[in-house]
């Protein structure tokens, strides 16, 4: 019973620990989403840059991971507004049958990053060994004569830690900066905000640049207890959109509830089920949230907050 | 005049084989004829009635796998996963359309690419029924040559085009194009858009499952990540449309023309066939900004582009 409990209690930390990983990437896919209204299916291949950013980095010149972050995050913020300027806006401009033009546009820049990162670096996996990376604290260590045994790693926390964080930096950022309001405004109503005087062209771009920028943080940090290759950004897309459709499209705590959620049953289909059923379990919940919520968490809590 | 070159063109197509062209050249032709009718397929969903589908490889999968399965346990000539794969596709596309298609928007793109993943993966996993990653081989070939191979999936070509003809100069077919051009306004003039866009999956499924089951017959082999691939199925199907031309009853056939051989082509070439993936990234994202409508479609615009040059020259 105890070994039971015990396994179901370390699950869940790790569930936890990694649905807070999932929700900053989440983040930026439902800040896309909801400003530009699009999917951006390149999301996982930009995280994949960046963590060959932060791999090269810890290489080459010895940056611990969750330091390359002040410099990965600000690179591909600016990688991510010149993909805005120079691909995104034209097309949006263009006039065609389709209106899922721009989406196609995100699957092209996914094939050529992905492919271009297996040309440069080949297809190895790859990882940074950092020395704390086994790093861990157990409860018999605080606790003498714990029932159970958990153990909760150094890195994993420590990246849980800071998604939290950069989760309440953004939070800030768009609740109380100027800034931030024209993007919420943007995202709400792209008229209304024009005729308010928001630079509407200017705010996509700094959505796309802040999405890529918080994709890059759970880069960063996912490097140091992940391991790394070029196709890796499929996966994390996918990722993604679940974690968008299962929040709402666009809703950014949404987002958050939807990481969470995703993180945890992943870690339980990987317990209960089997490693490879993984995507599988993904998929299932993403039905179940297109057919039985089809708003995402983000409708239920408007309903609740309309009291109907 | 139009009649006679169609007639030259049928003429020319089933003469063909007779040109004493090389193997390697019938089995391209073969392809491209295979992803003619893929594109034709998506077409009918993506182009016709603007359902943009990222997991068409879900359905060539399911196809391909109707036939081998058919033979691996039945011992039945994967000929027959044909015909059956009809049912299955028809099967699987209503339940796809039950629960994505009463949403709109990128909710369907989304779907469908997790559909996709979701098939390999499932098939990946199934080892008692689809032997996983080892795939399933079909030992005895019907043919040798590539001959009645060619016919074969000319014929097959041949009924999806006429099909697909048939139903888009039907009321089913301005049906398609009023759902693509504004959802609110077919449905406030008493269409019933969800059943309508639920047919379009079903034809443009079991099509691209034929294909699939076609596939599993003349290569002889398959597996999850060939099939059920997202680049070289999924993308690719997407891609043939993207450049040959999006609602256009040539362009499916023009892209498969251009993206196979090109396929090829990159391929064969040592130094860049590693990077054959960038190169078609690049040339989506071309064709998406220069000529969002395909060859077929934005043809004037190429030929516009052209002329001035040659007068200046």
């Amino acid at each position: 019973m105890a070994a039971q409990v015990e396994l179901f209690l370390q699950t869940l930390i790790a569930g936890f620990l990694l649905g807070g990983l999932y929700a900053l990437i989440g983040l930026g896919m439902a800040l896309i989403m909801g400003v530009m209204r699009i999917i951006n299916l390149a999301h996982g291949d930009l995280m994949m840059v960046a963590m060959y950013l932060a791999y090269w980095l810890f290489t080459l010149l010895g940056v611990d991971p969750y330091i390359s972050v002040f410099v990965v995050v600000p690179l591909l913020f600016l990688f991510g507004c010149a993909l805005q300027k120079f691909l995104i806006t034209p097309v949006m401009k263009v006039e065609s049958i389709l209106p899922h033009n721009q989406v196609i546009l995100t699957v092209g820049m996914a094939m050529v990053l992905s492919n271009l990162a297996t040309v440069f670096f080949t297809g190895n996996y790859r990882s940074t060994p950092v020395n704390y990376a086994s790093n861990a604290w157990y409860l018999t260590d605080y606790w003498k004569n714990a029932p159970i045994e958990l153990s909760l790693s150094m890195p994993w926390s420590l990246s849980f830690l800071c998604a939290f964080i950069i989760t309440v930096a953004l939070w800030f950022f768009l609740t109380k900066t100027d800034t931030g309001k024209s993007i919420r405004a943007t995202a709400q109503d792209i008229d209304a905000a024009t005729l308010m005087g928001v630079n509407t062209n200017r705010m996509r771009m700094l959505t796309f640049g802040i999405g890529s920028a918080l994709v890059a943080c759970a880069g960063c940090l996912f490097i140091p207890i992940y391991y790394l290759y070029p196709a890796l950004g499929k996966q994390f897309t996918n990722i993604g959109f679940v974690i968008t459709v299962l929040g709402g499209m666009g809703s950014t705590e949404g987002a958050i509830i939807g990481g969470m959620i995703l993180g945890i049953f992943e870690s339980m289909t990987a317990t209960y089920v089997g490693m490879g059923w993984a995507p599988l379990g993904r998929f299932a919940i993403f039905v179940a949230a297109l057919v039985f919520v089809p708003g995402g968490v983000a409708s239920l809590i408007r309903r609740k907050r309309l009291g109907r | 005049m139009k009649k006679l070159l169609l007639g030259l063109l049928i003429l020319f197509l089933l003469l063909l084989p007779f040109l004493g062209l090389s193997s390697y050249i019938m089995h391209v032709l073969i392809l491209v004829i295979m992803w003619s009718i893929i594109g034709m397929a998506w077409n009918v969903l993506g182009g016709y009635t603007g359902q943009v589908s990222f997991g068409h490889a879900a359905f060539f999968g399911v196809g391909a796998y109707t036939a081998g399965l058919l033979y691996y346990h039945l011992g039945m000539s994967a000929w027959w996963g044909i015909p059956i794969c009809v049912v299955v596709l028809t099967a699987v596309s209503l339940v796809v359309g039950y629960i994505c298609l009463r949403l709109r928007g990128a909710y369907f793109a989304l779907a469908t690419l997790a559909l996709g993943e979701v098939c390999r993966v499932a098939a990946e996993n199934m080892v008692w029924f689809t032997q996983g990653n080892l795939g399933i081989l079909i030992k005895e070939r019907t043919w040798i040559g590539k001959t009645w191979y060619y016919y074969v999936i000319l014929l097959l070509a041949a009924g999806s085009y006429l099909l697909i003809k048939k139903v888009m100069e039907s009321k089913l077919g301005y049906y398609f194009v009023a759902i693509r051009e504004d959802q609110d306004a077919a449905e406030s003039l008493g269409i019933d858009t969800t059943f309508y866009k639920t047919i379009a999956l079903c034809i443009s499924g079991v099509l691209t499952g034929i294909a699939g089951a076609f596939y599993m017959n003349y290569m002889g082999y398959i597996d999850p990540g060939i099939v059920f691939s997202l680049s070289d199925i999924s993308i690719l199907t997407v891609m043939v449309v993207m450049v040959g031309g999006v609602a256009t009853f040539g362009g499916p056939t023009m892209g498969a023309l251009i993206m196979v051989f090109l396929a090829e082509i990159v391929r064969s070439t040592p130094k860049i066939g590693a990077a054959h993936q960038t190169i078609f990234g690049i040339l989506l994202i071309l064709i998406i900004i220069f000529l969002p409508n395909g060859v077929v479609g934005d043809f004037r615009k190429i030929v516009k582009f052209f002329k001035p040059k040659r007068t200046r020259a």
